[in-house]
C-alpha cells in the first residue's frame, strides 16, 4: 500500500448482516406477488392500471417531497414502492385516476413525509390514506365491479357486484337480519369475489405472509393474535346469532382481513417492537375488528382496527419492555 | 433456572483461514525496534522505570504498577531504550510507551521472583486478562466472595479469530496447569472448561486432561457472543450476574485460556508476560497464528504474512464484533490484541444508512435482553436518565445490535458513548 494512505477507522462492528432496509421492502413486495397476480387475474385492466397509477403517483410525490424537505432522494429504499403496491391493493379495482392521485398524496405526504419520512410515521400510510378516501368519497371507495377472468375480460366494461360483506351489512340494517345465502364459500377463498384488489384472494395472501415470515421479515405475533382474536369473538357471535352474522368463514376469507393481518398490521413502523407487545397490539387489532364489523356501522373494520391500534404503539413499546438480564432498579 | 442464552447471532466465523495454521515463532534481528506501551490495560498505565539510552533486559520490568488498578510492564527484548513517547493506539488514539531497539534477539527473558504469594507473582508478571478486555488478572484473583466456581473461558466467539484454538490445541496442558493452580490457591471447589462446539478438537484435547486433573468440560453452542462473561456464565451454570455486577457476585470467576497459559508460565516457570499469541488473517498474502513479542509493530505482522493481498481499507486489531479499527498499521501489538484483521473495500459490507424501520431485529439480537431501537432515540436526545432507565449500563458492547441492523443505524456505538454519561448521573445520585 501507498505509505500515507489513510485506513478508515469507524465503531464496532466491522462486519454486518446482508440485510439492508431496500431488501426488506423488496421482500415485501415478492410477497405480494401472488395477490397482485390474482387481482390482474380476476379484474385485468382495472387492476393494471390502478397499480400501474399509485406506483406513478407515489414515488413522484415521494421524491417531491423528500426534495421539498432537503433530503436525500431516497427511493432506492423501497418504502414507499411498498407503500404504493399496498394502498393500490386498498382502492377498489375501478378506482378513477383522481382518486387514486388524492390517495397517494395523503398516503406519503400526510400519512408519511409530514412526520419525517421513513420510519417515523405513527400510522400506516396506505391505510392513512385507504381511510381518508373511503369518509370523503364513499360511492366510489365502495363501488365495486365483478370479477372475471382475465381471459374474457377484455372489454372494458364492468358489472357492479357487492362484496358479501357489505351486501349482509346492508340487509342487517334495514331487515335485522341477513337474506343471502352465503353458504357457496370456494368463490371467497379463490378470489372470485367483490372487493379492493388485495381483499379478493386470501389464499395468495397467506401464501405471501407464510413467506414473509419464513424469510423472518415479519413473525407469526402479530397475524395468528390478530386472527385469533378475532375468531374468538366472530364464532361465539355467530352461534349464538346465526342470522345476524356472516360464518367465521366467509368472515376470514373476504374483505381486508388477511391483508390486514399480513401485511397491514405487521408494517415493522407501525407496530410494537416487542413480540409481547405485537401481541397485544394483534388481540387489539382482532377485537376491534370484529366489533366494528358486527356492531358498527361499516361492513368492513380492518383499517379503522388498525390506525386505532397504531397511536397505541408508542404506549405499548414503552411499557412492554423485555426483562433485561439481572436487571438493577434505577429509580 | 435453564441455560437460557437470549438472543445473540450467527456471523460468517471465517476462522478456517487460519485455524490449520500452527503458532509460528515470529523472529527478529539486531536493530529492530518494539515499541511498548505503558498502558497495555484497563486502569491506570504503569509508572516507567528505564530512560532513554538505558541498556536493557528481555523480561526487565521497565514499568511499574500504579493504583489499585493497574499492572507491570516488562520489555520484551533485550535492548537499549531509544525513545520514550506517544504511540499510535487503536483504543485512545496515542499512548505513551518505550521505543526498545533489539541488541540480543535471541535472548530469553529474565525470570521473575516465584516466591512470593500467588497473586503478587500474577502481579509481578503483569498478566492481564488476554481475551481482549485486558483487565488486570492479579484484582480478577483477589475475590472479596466466596467463589465456588472457575470458568475457563475458550469459546473464542469472535469471527476470524483462532489464535486461542491453536493455543488450547498446542498447550493443553499448559492451560489446565495453569487454571489448576487458580482453583488450588483460590480454594475453588469446580472448575470447567467451556469450548464452542466448533471447536471439536480443542474439546477432545481437554476430554483427555479432564479426569487426571478433575474438571469438567463444558460444550457450548456456537453463537456470538458466547464467550461473553454474563453470556457464558448463564450458558454454563444458569447464573444470572446482576446488572453493573461482576461474575464474582455470583461466586463466578472467568479466565480466558491464554490468560491461564500466561498464568502457567509465571507461577510455574517465573516467566513474565512479554509475548502472545495473535492470529493475522483477511486480506493479507498468507494469514497466520503468530507468537509475537509485546510491542512488535503490526505492519512486521504483515510483512511475515506475505503483505496486503490488495489495497488494505481498514485494519481491526482484535474481533470484528468488539475489535477497534487502527488509522495506521505502525502501532505495537499488546498484551490483549487478539487478531489483526486486515480488510479490503469490497471485504467491507455496505453502510448505507437510512431511518430506523423498527424492524426489531436489535431486540431479537441483544443478548441482554435490551430494546436497541428505542435505547438509540434517548441517546440521540440525550435523554440519559432514561437511557439509565432502559439498563444501558447492562449493555455489554457485543456489536450484535449493530450488526443485524437493516438501517445500518451505529447503535452500540451510541450506547458505549452514552454510557459515559449515565455513570455521571449515577455517580451524583451516590454522591447524594
Amino acid at each position: 500500500m501507498s505509505e500515507n494512505k489513510k485506513l478508515l477507522v469507524t465503531f464496532s462492528p466491522h462486519i454486518r448482516d446482508s440485510v439492508q432496509t431496500d431488501k426488506i421492502m423488496l421482500n415485501v413486495i415478492y410477497a405480494l406477488i401472488p395477490a397482485i397476480a390474482v387481482s390482474i387475474y380476476y379484474f385485468g385492466f382495472f387492476a393494471l392500471k390502478t397499480y400501474i397509477l399509485t406506483i406513478v403517483f407515489t414515488l413522484a410525490f415521494e421524491a417531491l417531497f423528500l426534495k421539498i424537505r432537503g433530503r436525500r432522494i431516497t427511493l432506492d429504499d423501497n418504502s414507499a414502492l411498498v407503500t404504493a403496491v399496498l394502498l393500490a391493493m386498498n382502492l377498489p379495482p375501478s378506482s378513477p385516476w383522481w382518486l387514486i392521485l388524492i390517495g397517494s398524496f395523503i398516503a406519503i405526504v400526510v400519512g408519511k413525509q409530514v412526520f419525517g419520512g421513513l420510519g417515523q410515521n405513527p400510522f400506516n400510510p396506505a391505510l392513512v390514506a385507504r381511510v381518508f378516501l373511503l369518509i370523503s368519497w364513499p360511492a366510489q371507495m365502495t363501488s365495486w365491479i365483478k370479477p372475471t377472468p382475465i381471459i374474457e375480460n377484455f372489454n372494458f366494461d364492468s358489472i357492479s357486484a357487492a362484496t358479501p360483506l357489505s351486501q349482509a351489512k346492508t340487509e342487517l340494517i334495514s331487515n335485522g337480519k341477513i337474506l343471502t345465502d352465503f353458504s357457496d364459500t370456494s368463490a371467497y377463498f379463490l378470489g372470485n369475489v367483490g372487493g379492493s384488489l388485495g381483499e379478493i384472494s386470501a389464499i395468495a395472501l397467506i401464501l405471501g405472509g407464510l413467506y414473509l415470515i419464513y424469510k423472518k421479515i415479519i413473525s407469526w405475533h402479530i397475524p395468528v393474535s390478530y386472527l385469533a382474536s378475532f375468531l374468538l369473538i366472530i364464532i361465539p357471535y355467530w352461534l349464538f346469532f346465526p342470522e345476524k352474522s356472516l360464518s367465521p368463514f366467509i368472515h376470514i376469507f373476504t374483505g381486508g382481513l388477511m391483508l390486514g393481518a399480513f401485511f397491514m398490521a405487521t408494517d415493522m413502523v407501525t407496530s410494537p417492537i416487542t413480540k409481547k407487545g405485537q401481541v397485544i397490539f394483534g388481540i387489539g387489532c382482532g377485537v376491534l375488528t370484529a366489533v366494528i364489523r358486527l356492531f358498527g356501522g361499516y361492513p368492513e373494520g380492518v383499517s379503522f382496527a388498525i390506525l386505532i391500534m397504531n397511536a397505541f404503539v408508542p404506549l405499548i413499546d414503552y411499557y412492554i419492555r423485555p426483562e433485561s438480564l439481572g436487571e438493577a432498579k434505577h429509580v | 433456572m435453564t441455560n437460557g442464552f437470549i438472543g445473540g447471532i450467527h456471523p460468517d466465523y471465517k476462522k478456517t483461514l487460519t485455524a490449520d495454521k500452527p503458532i509460528e515463532t515470529l523472529s527478529y534481528e539486531k536493530d529492530e525496534i518494539v515499541s511498548i506501551p505503558l498502558s497495555q490495560h484497563i486502569g491506570a498505565p504503569a509508572q516507567e522505570l528505564v530512560k532513554k539510552k538505558e541498556q536493557i533486559l528481555c523480561g526487565q520490568k521497565i514499568g511499574a504498577s500504579k493504583g489499585l488498578i493497574s499492572t507491570n510492564i516488562h520489555s520484551s527484548v533485550t535492548g537499549e531504550v531509544i525513545s520514550i513517547g506517544n504511540l499510535n493506539s487503536p483504543l485512545t488514539g496515542k499512548v505513551k510507551g518505550i521505543n526498545i531497539k533489539i541488541t540480543n534477539p535471541d535472548d530469553p527473558p529474565k525470570l521473575i521472583d516465584t516466591s512470593k504469594k500467588f497473586q503478587d507473582i500474577i502481579l509481578e508478571a503483569g498478566i492481564v486478562g488476554m481475551g481482549g478486555a485486558t483487565f488486570p488478572t492479579h484484582v480478577k484473583l483477589s475475590p472479596p466472595k466466596k467463589i465456588d466456581t472457575l470458568i475457563v473461558n475458550g469459546a473464542e466467539c469472535e469471527p476470524f479469530l483462532t489464535c486461542d484454538y491453536r493455543i488450547m490445541l498446542e498447550h493443553t496442558e499448559e492451560i489446565v496447569k495453569g487454571a489448576k493452580a487458580i482453583q488450588e490457591k483460590l480454594k475453588i471447589e469446580n472448575m470447567i472448561i467451556a469450548v464452542e462446539n466448533n471447536k471439536p478438537d480443542a474439546i477432545q484435547a481437554f476430554r483427555e486432561f479432564s479426569k487426571g486433573f478433575n474438571f469438567k468440560v463444558k460444550e457450548l453452542e456456537t453463537i456470538y457472543p458466547q464467550g461473553g462473561e454474563k453470556q457464558l456464565i448463564l450458558s454454563v451454570l444458569g447464573r444470572i450476574v446482576p446488572e453493573g455486577k461482576l461474575p464474582l457476585e455470583v461466586g463466578v470467576i472467568v479466565q480466558n485460556v491464554a490468560t491461564c497459559k500466561a498464568v502457567y508460565e509465571a507461577v510455574e516457570k517465573g516467566m513474565p508476560l512479554t509475548e502472545r499469541v495473535v492470529t493475522v488473517t483477511g486480506a493479507v498474502k498468507e494469514p497466520k497464528n503468530l507468537l509475537v513479542k509485546i510491542g512488535t509493530p503490526v505492519t512486521k505482522l504483515i510483512d511475515v504474512c506475505g503483505g496486503y493481498l490488495g489495497e488494505p481499507e481498514k485494519i481491526v486489531i482484535g474481533g470484528p464484533m468488539m475489535g477497534m479499527s487502527t488509522s495506521t498499521a505502525d502501532t505495537p501489538v499488546t498484551k490483549g490484541t487478539s487478531g489483526v484483521i486486515v480488510f479490503r473495500k469490497e471485504d467491507l459490507p455496505n453502510l448505507k444508512m437510512t431511518n430506523c424501520i423498527r424492524c426489531g431485529r436489535c431486540v431479537k439480537a441483544c443478548p441482554m435482553g435490551l430494546v436497541p431501537a428505542i435505547m438509540e432515540q434517548f441517546a440521540i436526545s440525550e435523554l440519559y436518565e432514561k437511557l439509565l432507565d432502559w439498563h444501558v449500563l447492562n449493555c455489554i458492547e457485543c456489536g450484535c445490535c449493530s450488526y443485524v441492523c437493516p438501517a445500518r443505524r451505529p447503535l452500540v456505538g451510541y450506547f458505549k458513548t452514552g454510557k459515559r454519561q449515565v455513570m455521571k448521573i449515577v455517580k451524583e445520585r451516590e454522591n447524594k
